[in-house]
C-alpha cells in the first residue's frame, strides 16, 4: 500500500477518541479505508473494532476528531446522504415478524425513496441485482422467520447491497454461521468487492482475514497496532501482540496467504508436528508495524 | 411506462405497483391489505347504519338512508343526523385513534404489548381526571383536562425512567407497567378515600363510555385526528425503518431519536385526546393493530388498516353496549370483555407455537 492509497480513501478517521458516556474505548486514533480495498478489522474481544466500525458509519459519533466521507466531516452530512454513500450491516438488526425476503430487502432502498417516490424503477432494479448477487431470488417470496441462518445473512446482506452505496461496512457478518456458509459468504464479500465495492469488515477469524482481506487493521486497547497487506503484516509476533495467543505462522496451501495456527498447551513438544514456517524476516512492510 | 402494474418482483404476495406523473409519485400496493381495509369500511358503515337504526326510537334502515338523503321525516332526520351520528361517529373516530396509537408504541417497543394501556398512560390520565373529580370536583371539560394532563406527565415520567442512552422498547414496556400498577393502586386509595357520590361519577368515568357525548366533542376530535393523523403516515416509513433495530435504520438515513420521540409524542397525543373525550377505554390500541397484522398478513404493524380495525371495534362494542343486554352499558366494559378474549386466544395460539 503506497502513500498515494492511503490519502486517497473516501473514509477515514481523523484523530478520533471514541467514548460511550464516560468509557473510553479509543483515543486519538487515525485510519483511512483505501478505496476499493477489502478492508478487515481483527482484535481480541472488546478492543474497540465494532466501536470503529460504529463511528466510520455515523453511529457513533467521536468527542473528539471526525470522520471524513468524501472530504467532509461525516457528522455535518444529511443522513440520507450518507446512506447513499455507506451501506452497514449492524450485529443487531432485526427482521419484523412475517416479513417476506424481498420485502426486507426493499427496505434497503430507504435513502432513495421519499414520501410521494416510494416505489420507483430504479429500486425494482436494485433489488432484482441486489436478489442475484446474492443468490436469493428463489427465496424472495419466503418468510424471512423459515430460513436457515446461511440464507437468512444473504439476504441482509441483500438489503444492503439494494441501498447501492459504493462503501459497504459489515459487523462480524460471518457469527453463528457453519464453517461452510462462512466460506460461502466470504467469497461473495470478494465478489462484491471484485466489482469495485469498498469492503470493511470486522471479523473473528483470523485466517479468513488474512485469506480474503487486501488492507488488514490489528487492534488491541482501542489502538491500532498493525495495518496492511496480511502477507506484510501478520507475523508470530503480532499474533502474540494483538490475541496474546502463541502461533506457528505457515502459508496457506490454498490462497498462499499466511495460516496462523495457534499453540495449544496440549500440542507442545515431541508431539508437535513438521511445518515450515513462512520467512517473514526479510519481507518488506514491517515498517507498518506500529507497535 | 404503465401506470400500474405487477412488480417483476415475487414478493410473496400480490403486490401493485403505481407510477404516475412520470415517475414523480409512486408507490407499492399490497392488494390483499387494500382488500382487508375495503372489507373492514364496508362492516364498519353496516354496524354504524345498524347503530343508527337501533334505539328506544328504532328506525327502518330505509329510513336512516332517507334522512341522509335529505328525504323522509324530519323527525326521524333529527333523531339520526343530529343525535345519533355523532356518537356513531365519534365511536369509529376514537376507536381509530387509539388503534393508531397502539400502533405506533406496538412498532415503536417491536413488542404486542406495548400498547398505550399497558404502559401507563391511560391509568395516568385516569389519575389526572381522578385529581379533577374527587379534588376539585370539576366537570365535564375540567375532567378531560385532568386526563390530559395525567396522561402526559405520565408519558414523559415513564420516557425519563426507562431513558438510558435512548430509549429501548423492552424498558419502556416494563417501566411502563411498574407506573400503571403504582398508578393503579393510587387511583384505587383515591377512590376509596372519596364520598360515596363523587365515587360513583369517578368510577363510571373510569369505566370510559361514550353516553351522552355528541357533536361538540365530535369537533375537537376530528381537528386532533386531523392534524396528528397525517403527520403520523407521514413517519411511517422511518417508524417501519426502526422496527429493524436502530443500527440498521440510521444506516438507511433514519434520525432514530428524533423519529422516536416524534412519534412518542404522536401516540401520546392519540391517545390523550381519546381518554379526555371518553374515559378510558382499554384494549382497543392493543387489540386492533395485532387483530389487523393477521388480517393483512403484513410485516410489522400498519397504521391504516389498525386504524380501521379499531374504528370497527369500538362501533360494534359501542353498539353492543348499548343495546345488546337491555340496560346501556359503558362501551369501557365491552372493550375490555374484547380484550378478555383476545388475551385467551392470544394464549392460545402462542401455546400451540
Amino acid at each position: 500500500m503506497t502513500n498515494f492509497e492511503f490519502e486517497s480513501g473516501r473514509l477515514r478517521a481523523e484523530n478520533v477518541t471514541l467514548r460511550y458516556d464516560e468509557r473510553t474505548i479509543s483515543e486519538n486514533l487515525s485510519i483511512a479505508i483505501p478505496d476499493g480495498s477489502f478492508t478487515v478489522i481483527v482484535g481480541p474481544n472488546a478492543c474497540g473494532k465494532s466501536t470503529l466500525l460504529r463511528a466510520l458509519s455515523r453511529l457513533l459519533s467521536p468527542s473528539a476528531g471526525q470522520v471524513i466521507l468524501d472530504g467532509r466531516s461525516i457528522s455535518d452530512l444529511a443522513s440520507k446522504d450518507v446512506a447513499r454513500c455507506l451501506g452497514l450491516l449492524p450485529q443487531s438488526a432485526v427482521a419484523p415478524e412475517g416479513i417476506t425476503v424481498a420485502d426486507l430487502i426493499a427496505r434497503g432502498r430507504y435513502p432513495h425513496q421519499s414520501f410521494f417516490r416510494q416505489w420507483s424503477t430504479a429500486d425494482e432494479e436494485a433489488i432484482i441485482d441486489a436478489m442475484g448477487a446474492t443468490r436469493v431470488t428463489d427465496l424472495s417470496g419466503r418468510l424471512v422467520d423459515e430460513l436457515s441462518g446461511g440464507q437468512r445473512q444473504r439476504v441482509w446482506i441483500s438489503m444492503v447491497l439494494a441501498q447501492e452505496t459504493p462503501i459497504l461496512l459489515l459487523d462480524e457478518p460471518t457469527t453463528f454461521l457453519d464453517i461452510a456458509h462462512q466460506i460461502e459468504l466470504m467469497d461473495l464479500l470478494a465478489d462484491l468487492n471484485g466489482q469495485g465495492r469498498t469492503i470493511v469488515a470486522v471479523l473473528h477469524d483470523l485466517n479468513h482475514a488474512c485469506r480474503y482481506a487486501s488492507n488488514l487493521i490489528a487492534m488491541k486497547g482501542g489502538a491500532i497496532i498493525a495495518e496492511g497487506k496480511p502477507s506484510a503484516i501478520v507475523t508470530e509476533r503480532l499474533v502474540e501482540d494483538v490475541f496474546g495467543l502463541p502461533s506457528v505462522i505457515i502459508q496457506d496451501p490454498v490462497s498462499n496467504t499466511p495460516l496462523i495456527v495457534p499453540r495449544g498447551r496440549q500440542t507442545l513438544d515431541a508431539a508437535a508436528p513438521q511445518v515450515t514456517p513462512l520467512d517473514t524476516s526479510r519481507r518488506p512492510g514491517m515498517e507498518q508495524h506500529r507497535d | 411506462m404503465s401506470a400500474t402494474a405487477s412488480s417483476r418482483i415475487d414478493f410473496g404476495r400480490s403486490v401493485q405497483v403505481v407510477r404516475r406523473f412520470g415517475g414523480r409519485l409512486s408507490g407499492r400496493l399490497d392488494r390483499l391489505s387494500i382488500f382487508i381495509c375495503l372489507v373492514l369500511a364496508a362492516l364498519s358503515i353496516g354496524v354504524a347504519a345498524l347503530s343508527l337504526a337501533s334505539g328506544k326510537y328504532p328506525i327502518a334502515l330505509v329510513d336512516v338512508l332517507a334522512a341522509f338523503a335529505g328525504l323522509g321525516d324530519e323527525q326521524v332526520r333529527m333523531i339520526v343526523v343530529e343525535w345519533r351520528l355523532p356518537r356513531v361517529a365519534l365511536a369509529f373516530l376514537l376507536g381509530g385513534v387509539l388503534a393508531m396509537s397502539g400502533a405506533i408504541f406496538q412498532s415503536l417497543t417491536r413488542n404486542p404489548l406495548g400498547s398505550p394501556d399497558i404502559i401507563g398512560f391511560s391509568a395516568g390520565s385516569h389519575t389526572g381526571a381522578l385529581v379533577v373529580i374527587l379534588l376539585l370536583s370539576g366537570g365535564y371539560y375540567e375532567t378531560a383536562t385532568g386526563a390530559l394532563i395525567g396522561g402526559i406527565l405520565t408519558a414523559m415520567a415513564v420516557y425519563l425512567l426507562a431513558y438510558r442512552r435512548g430509549v429501548q422498547g423492552f424498558r419502556l414496556i416494563v417501566v411502563g407497567i411498574g407506573v400503571a400498577a403504582m398508578l393503579s393502586a393510587f387511583n384505587a386509595w383515591m377512590i376509596r378515600e372519596a364520598d360515596l357520590q363523587i365515587a360513583i361519577s369517578a368510577a363510571i368515568w373510569g369505566a370510559g363510555s361514550l353516553n351522552g357525548l355528541g357533536f361538540e366533542q365530535l369537533v375537537p376530535v376530528a381537528i386532533v385526528l386531523c392534524i396528528a393523523g397525517p403527520l403520523t403516515l407521514l413517519l411511517s416509513r422511518p417508524m417501519r425503518q426502526l422496527e429493524m433495530g436502530d443500527d440498521a435504520a440510521r444506516a438507511s438515513g433514519v434520525t432514530a431519536a428524533r423519529t422516536r420521540l416524534l412519534l412518542m409524542v404522536l401516540g401520546v397525543a392519540l391517545t390523550a385526546i381519546v381518554t379526555a373525550a371518553a374515559g378510558p377505554i382499554s384494549f382497543i390500541a392493543l387489540a386492533a393493530p395485532q387483530i389487523a397484522k393477521r388480517l393483512t398478513r403484513s410485516a410489522g404493524v400498519a397504521l391504516i388498516s389498525s386504524a380501521l380495525t379499531g374504528g370497527l371495534l369500538l362501533l360494534a362494542a359501542d353498539w353492543a353496549a348499548q343495546h345488546a343486554f337491555g340496560a346501556q352499558l359503558p362501551v369501557g366494559v365491552m372493550t375490555v370483555s374484547i380484550g378478555g378474549v383476545y388475551f385467551i386466544w392470544l394464549l392460545i395460539r402462542e401455546g400451540r407455537k
